[in-house]
């Protein structure tokens, strides 16, 4: 398939839901609209070492693009759960907005996108941005897609921008039952110029742990020298991959709610977790997914984390309303937004926030 | 700054319906509309007279000019909000100004519409270490944003004129600066804003928290231009400060052998927190202002790290050795804060500078793959031969952001002319390097006509689609960014294939 024949078959097609790898189908409803699937369009076009950037087509598998990336020393600092079989493609973490623990220090999808090609309804291929790392020329509609869950228009390509790999990576962990102390140590070690690679909170059935992962040449020194700030009886991984698979892997479930909150919510989140959930948290962020055993466990922790926005990822389809409220005068301008990049509604109408 | 044209430059022109229809009239009668402005900013605060007027006819770039019918200084977000509703009331174009830095003519005034002078909102409203926030009007200054979060923590975009230019121009023209390589832009750090939408509507877009719920707003507000409405409150995120910050200066017989070890730093997986280059007319000048004791070399690479000290000690030796292994005979390390400073400022004087050994200059702003660095600069030296005229070149060496200066003399018949052809033909290079006709000073009105070199004709459809949801009376900033005036147009109800057409029985014509 080429960008063209994707614009063809969009253009002849009333209601369209683009997909990827499928591993995300179940986070916003599927309306009644026709499945463009993208792994036709999976081509890595460029990969410009020297310059530490990437052109990929939206269907290109992400666990590909990572090893071809890798080959060279380098990686797209973006390490979402890549779902049965790895098979998450790149268009579909963008148009999702997913993300995972590099999010601490370099950023979501919306940071590393550097440029983007999209197929409106009517068939439109425009493109926005570049492929050079430092850009200001034209709006940036890369943003605009990103996280839009394929309602604004098809991500048929993208430009992206990479870093080095590091060549070693240790993490300073540490347990504790005590949501107050373990978010004080979150906190503490957020403060810090620490230049941490991610900082993740977990908790689970009464039980909390804190994982600090260090990238680079000094990692594990640099590890060492961070145990003193946690406050908590400490140790040190060395041999960390399975550790963070694992955390990543916490995003996904039955049914799971991310929250948009600060990371002085924290406490109040562990407090307001019901049994038999799963907690991990980006706690520098204030990001957290909360896994969650069933879906009328979801608006009683709504309740208590409100005014936050808290957003059913899995388990989308089994609960009324996945997405959160939006304030009326910015869902008035998100509808503009709708109407203007797609007039005819072609790309999975009313299935968005708001039910844009 | 200096450089002003004596031709006339290519004035705004106006996209919104209203000022069309007017445009064969005479000027329009804003007395109604100044009237209601002085109701709700005050008397004090609002300027019709020419000689007041005079004060914003530029932004940083001088060589456009532009009177507004009136220009209002509103003391807060609630005045904003009335401005602006009076003047789509009126539909009559306005501006929204900051400090007035910017360098791409940005915020040139509309003749016969409201400049909006946003220099009066500088409080700064949260400050929230816990969760790394602060909330500041837009008239804050950059620099005074790290001054409130110090010394524990301080805000990463430094666009060098950052002890004056405000929050509000930042969030417009998605500033970066001299750290961005590490540190990222301007919209790396913005998590809320409240706008006053071109409707006059106030809304507040994100907040403290990520990831705020529907379309990525902020991500498309920031860098807009001031085209999409005006931010009266920005929620920044900030950053601890680094442990420490170690920066060297080495100095290279030519720009290709820095730009060979800037390519060797990156490579070995160093994200230094800058790395700058100079060449040889740009050391020249910047000596003869900021007297750093710079010899005359080819090429002059300030390297700086920051962060953790251990990574920072690792890694610097390995800089060091990088510059050495290239060819620099000559590597400084600055021994103290005051020493590191005076790095920085011969640096930063580079632009200013120009002045001492140039008449007059144009300063180009234009990005390419970093990898192109050498051919570029070979292909501009070239032009530069093939037009009688001297480039010096500064540029953000790693993120490939070359500032090329054109040095001219205004006082000789037809050489600005030259001077800025000369500068176009170098965007030219840099697009067909694969790069960006702008990466930190904005397209506004400078650079517009280079947008279809960049953007083809779907693009800047795609453009204007974003445009008109925010401001389909095409009242905010008219005549910035687009490089033809459009008009937004109803938007289209829902199109739905006939059953004939399905058939292939019939086609809408």
């Amino acid at each position: 398939m080429t960008v063209e024949e994707a614009a063809a078959w969009i253009r002849e097609h009333e209601a369209v839901r683009p997909r990827g790898g499928g591993t995300k189908l179940g986070w916003s409803p599927a309306g009644d609209a026709a499945d463009l699937d993208t792994r036709g369009l999976s081509r890595i076009l460029e990969h410009n070492e020297g310059d530490f950037t990437a052109v990929l087509e939206a269907g290109a598998p992400l666990v590909e693009a990572q090893a071809a990336f890798g080959a060279a020393g380098q990686m797209l600092a973006l390490d979402p759960p890549l779902g049965e079989s790895d098979a998450a493609t790149i268009g579909g973490v963008i148009a999702t907005g997913d993300s995972g623990p590099l999010r601490h220090r370099y950023g979501g999808v919306r940071d590393l996108v550097v440029g983007v090609t999209v197929v409106l309804s009517d068939g439109t291929i425009a493109k926005s941005g570049g492929k050079v790392i430092k850009n200001v020329a034209g709006y940036d509609l890369a943003k605009l897609f990103a996280g839009s869950f394929g309602t604004l228009g098809l991500i048929a390509r993208v430009a992206l921008r990479l870093h080095p790999s590091p060549p070693r990576t240790a993490t300073v962990t540490a347990v504790t039952d005590d949501p107050a102390e373990l978010a004080g140590a979150a906190a503490r070690l957020a403060a810090l110029p620490l230049e941490a690679d991610s900082l993740d909170v977990s908790w689970q059935e009464g039980a909390g742990r804190l994982d600090l992962r260090f990238a680079g040449a000094t990692a594990g020194e640099r590890a060492q020298a961070a145990r003193e700030h946690v406050g908590l009886d400490t140790e040190i991984d060395e041999d960390d991959t399975e550790r963070w698979a694992a955390l990543r892997d916490r995003q996904r479930g039955d049914v799971v709610l991310k929250v948009s909150g600060r990371p002085s919510d924290l406490p109040t989140l562990i407090g307001a977790l019901p049994a038999g959930a799963s907690l991990v948290s980006r706690a520098a962020l204030g990001l957290s997914w909360v896994s969650l055993p069933e879906p009328a466990a979801v608006a009683p922790l709504r309740d208590a984390m409100a005014p936050r926005a808290c957003t059913v990822l899995d388990g989308a389809t089994r609960v009324t309303d996945p997405w959160p409220a939006v304030d009326p005068g910015v869902l008035a301008v998100m509808r503009r937004v709708k109407q203007r990049f797609d007039p005819a509604g072609a790309f999975r109408p009313g299935t968005f926030v708001g039910g844009l | 700054m200096d450089g002003r044209l004596a031709a006339a430059p290519e004035g705004p022109t106006v996209a919104s319906p209203a000022a069309q229809a007017d445009a064969d009239a005479s000027p329009r009668d804003l007395r109604k509309l100044v009237g209601e402005l002085r109701v709700i900013c005050g008397d004090q605060w609002v300027f019709t007279q020419e000689h007041q007027l005079r004060t914003y006819e530029s932004d940083g770039l001088l060589q456009y000019t532009a009177i507004p019918a009136a220009a209002v200084v509103p003391g807060g977000a609630e005045e904003v909000q009335r401005v602006v509703a009076a003047c789509a009331r009126a539909e009559v174009p306005w501006v929204a100004r900051g400090a007035g830095s910017g360098l791409s003519g940005g915020a040139l005034p509309v003749e016969d519409g409201v400049l909006i002078v946003l220099s009066r909102m500088k409080r700064i409203l949260e400050i929230d270490l816990e969760n790394h926030r602060i909330c500041v009007e837009p008239g804050v200054t950059n620099a005074n944003v790290t001054a409130a979060v110090a010394p524990a923590f301080f805000y990463p975009p430094d666009p060098s004129s950052q002890i004056v230019c405000s929050i509000g121009g930042n969030v417009a023209e998605n500033s970066g600066g001299a750290h961005c390589f590490k540190y990222g832009f301007t919209t790396n750090y913005v998590t809320g804003l409240e706008l006053v939408l071109p409707d006059g509507e106030l809304v507040q877009v994100g907040g403290r928290e990520l990831d705020p719920p529907g379309y990525d707003l902020l991500g498309a507000f920031v860098g807009s231009e001031g085209t999409l409405g005006v931010a009266t409150k920005v929620w920044l995120r900030i950053v601890p400060a680094p442990e420490t910050v170690r920066t060297l200066v080495a100095f290279f017989d030519s720009t290709r052998h820095a730009g060979e070890a800037v390519s060797d730093i990156v490579q070995g997986g160093v994200v230094p927190g800058a790395i700058e280059m100079m060449d040889a007319k740009a050391i020249e000048a910047a000596e003869q202002a900021a007297r750093a004791g710079f010899p005359m070399r080819g090429a002059a690479l300030l390297v700086e790290l920051d962060g953790a000290e251990r990574e920072c000690d690792a890694r610097f030796e390995e800089v060091s050795a990088i510059c050495e292994r290239h060819g620099s005979d000559d590597v400084r390390v600055a021994r103290d804060e005051a020493e590191r400073q005076r790095f920085w400022k011969a640096r930063k004087a580079a632009f200013a500078a120009m002045g001492r050994i140039s008449p007059n200059y144009f300063v180009q702003d234009g990005v390419i793959p970093r990898t192109k660095l050498p051919e570029v600069l070979e292909r501009i030296e070239q032009l530069g031969q093939e037009y009688g005229l001297i480039v010096a070149n500064v540029f953000h060496a790693g993120d490939g952001n070359l500032h090329p200066l054109v040095c001219f003399d205004g006082a000789v018949e037809g050489e600005a002319k030259r001077a800025e052809e000369l500068s176009g033909r170098i965007l030219e290079v840099c697009l067909e390097a694969g790069g960006s006709i702008t990466g930190e000073h904005g397209v506004g009105v400078d650079k517009k006509k280079h947008m279809p070199k960049m953007f083809g004709e779907a693009d800047l459809d795609a453009f204007q689609r974003l445009r008109c949801a925010f401001d389909p009376a095409g009242l905010a900033n008219p005549g910035k960014v687009m490089p033809t005036p459009r008009l937004c147009g109803e938007v289209p109800g829902p199109y739905r294939q006939h059953p004939l057409e399905a058939a292939g029985l019939a086609e809408r014509m």
